[in-house]
């Protein structure tokens, strides 16, 4: 990974929403509190960022949606990108039976808009995580699976591969020799536009209520309490979004390249 | 004749497809889900201080709960076959014909979408091509990768609140006139511009930067003309596919654009019945705006078809 200024920034970014999500919690104030007398409160003194219509602490609030989404978002992408990439290999390898039925399973995944799966897989339980986090690993999985099967199989058509194979070496060694340098780092970048996407659909499905539900400290389900409010606390709705925004960027400039 | 005939028999394989997938999943929804089906169903119908065993079991009765799963799963299909989607759980209403109102309210905001999303994106996009490496276009990149990053809530909150409620042109929720339509139309337009436009970008740049394009210049026709004649119709094939691509975007963008802005179409229904667990209303919602997309993607390949005779003979 050649560190461009663009790269260095969206790292930055990142590591700013990290350091905000770990250290957080050192304010010591507790994300779920309710305390009515105090809603609404503009930033400063005991709530360095304010409170919520509720009288909870913003910033724990806050920090705790980095962590969740954050800790939610890299599981899904990982979820996505290991089987994948495996597969991708897998069928570009051993080519007839077996890539065709992988591909015929991307084909029938892709079928459906991927937002459109993963509502229909937490419609089996609203408000839980499992279901979602199984339903964006089901919906990301393809495209890792595409990009690392056509790579390999581009490059399993190149005369080095095949000198290699009649010099005796094994499957193994042109796995890891010729495919994995060429695959790696096209997974590398799609699993921070994964990422990306997880934190934008969590997001978007908790706004909607369908994913996380109140009093769930997330960004999206934040943004869902605090609009009514808009007139009276815009910063409080309006952080959410900025943080979305800062985790989704920093992801889409570390990932470096456009989108293929 | 026969890549075309190949491409729409690809996309009808997709259509069974969905409907394979959303039916399946509906299925097992109703099997899978804790609790007594027809204990739920008829709680949702009577309430839940009134309903007891008796009215359970006329459901049960009624729906044909009791039978087994396997002869169930043949009379799913068969409905689905006969496009036979059911009573909404919540209402009773038909599905089919909450479906006719709904599709009408989706397809009217998607339409308005992509047409502002064409007057936005492209235009922005082409400008920058041609002057690639220019300030504009650093300036289209930046903002292009800005509203990337940015959910369709989010742009659809700040939308709402800039332009309905700080200045008060334009209403924020519901259906009507025309006005109602700009926010959600507008919010779905900039996520679908801020991609369009760099296609658009890298395509003119592609064109611009090709020896045919030079050769236009050098035998004297201007810039305008060189591209009217030479350059537009070429830089259009990538940006008319990427609109394939691009439908995703729409069809995800419609679910969460439409319950913010209160849009009464598919969208919305779809969030209302998951929440409401009102399976017949998930199942149907699914399916249309699952085979909206696949007719959309198959009208793309025909446009695509008939810009670019290559395609043609492949």
């Amino acid at each position: 990974m050649r560190l461009s200024r663009k790269r260095l920034a969206g790292g930055l970014m990142l590591a700013a929403v990290a350091a905000f999500a770990l250290l957080g919690p050192l304010h010591g104030a507790d994300p779920l509190r309710q305390n009515l007398s105090d809603a609404l409160l503009p930033p400063g003194g005991a709530h360095p960022l304010g409170t919520d219509h509720l009288g909870r602490d913003l910033l724990a609030r806050l920090a705790a949606g980095a962590r969740l989404s954050f800790g939610f978002a890299l599981l899904a992408a990982l979820a996505a990108a290991v089987p994948g990439t495996l597969l991708g290999l897998l069928a570009a390898l051993s080519g007839g039976w077996t890539e065709r039925l992988l591909l015929g399973l991307a084909d029938a995944v892709q079928a459906l808009p991927a937002l459109l799966l993963v509502v229909l897989v937490t419609a089996f339980a609203p408000g839980a995580f499992l279901p979602l986090y199984l339903g964006l690993a089901l919906a990301l999985w393809v495209e890792f699976f595409r990009i690392s099967r056509n790579t390999a199989a581009g490059v399993l058509a190149r005369p080095q591969v095949e000198a290699a194979r009649l010099l005796g070496f094994g499957r193994w060694h042109i796995l890891r020799r010729h495919l994995w340098p060429e695959v790696a780092p096209l997974a590398a970048t799609l699993f921070a536009f994964a990422a990306g996407t997880a934190v934008t659909t969590i997001a978007a499905l908790a706004f909607i209520g369908v994913a996380a539900r109140p009093p769930v400290p997330e960004w999206g389900s934040m943004m869902t309490e605090l609009l009514p409010y808009h007139a009276e606390a815009p910063l409080a709705l309006l952080l959410p979004g900025m943080l979305i925004f800062l985790t989704v960027l920093g992801l889409h400039l570390l990932a470096g390249r456009e989108r293929a | 004749m026969g890549a075309l005939i190949r491409l729409l028999a690809g996309r009808a394989a997709q259509a069974v497809l969905v409907a394979l997938l959303v039916g399946t999943a509906c299925f097992l929804m109703v099997r899978l889900l804790p609790g007594d089906m027809a204990y739920r169903i008829a709680a949702s119908r009577y309430g839940y201080d009134l309903v007891d065993s008796a009215a359970a079991e006329a459901v049960r009765r009624e729906l044909g709960l009791e039978r087994p799963w396997i002869a169930q799963l043949g009379a799913w299909f068969t409905d689905l076959a006969r496009l036979d989607l059911g009573t909404s759980l919540a209402s009773g209403e038909a599905v089919t014909d909450a479906l006719a109102v709904q599709l009408g309210h989706t397809l009217l905001l998607s339409v308005a979408a992509l047409l502002l999303s064409l007057l936005i994106g492209p235009p922005l996009g082409a400008l920058a091509g041609l002057r690639a490496g220019g300030g504009w276009d650093g300036a289209l990149l930046a903002a292009s990768a800005a509203l990337r990053a940015l959910p369709a809530f989010v742009i659809g909150i700040g939308l709402m609140l800039w332009l309905g409620v700080s200045w008060d042109w334009l209403p924020v929720a519901g259906v009507g006139g025309w006005r109602e339509v700009v926010l959600p139309a507008l919010t779905l337009a900039l996520g679908l511009a801020a991609a369009s436009s760099r296609v658009t970008r890298d395509a003119v740049a592609g064109v611009v930067a090709s020896p045919f394009f030079g050769f236009a210049r050098m035998k004297g026709l201007s810039d305008a003309a060189a591209f009217r004649r030479h350059g537009a119709r070429n830089a259009a094939i990538p940006v008319v596919a990427y609109l394939g691509l691009q439908l995703v975007v729409l069809i995800e963008g419609v679910v969460v654009v439409e319950s913010l802005f209160a849009w009464p179409g598919i969208g919305h229904a779809l969030v209302h019945a998951v929440l409401g667990r009102d399976i017949p209303m998930v199942q149907g919602t699914a399916l249309a705006m699952g085979l909206l997309f696949v007719t959309l993607n198959a009208l793309t390949d025909l446009a695509c078809w008939a810009l670019d005779p290559r395609r043609r003979h492949a």
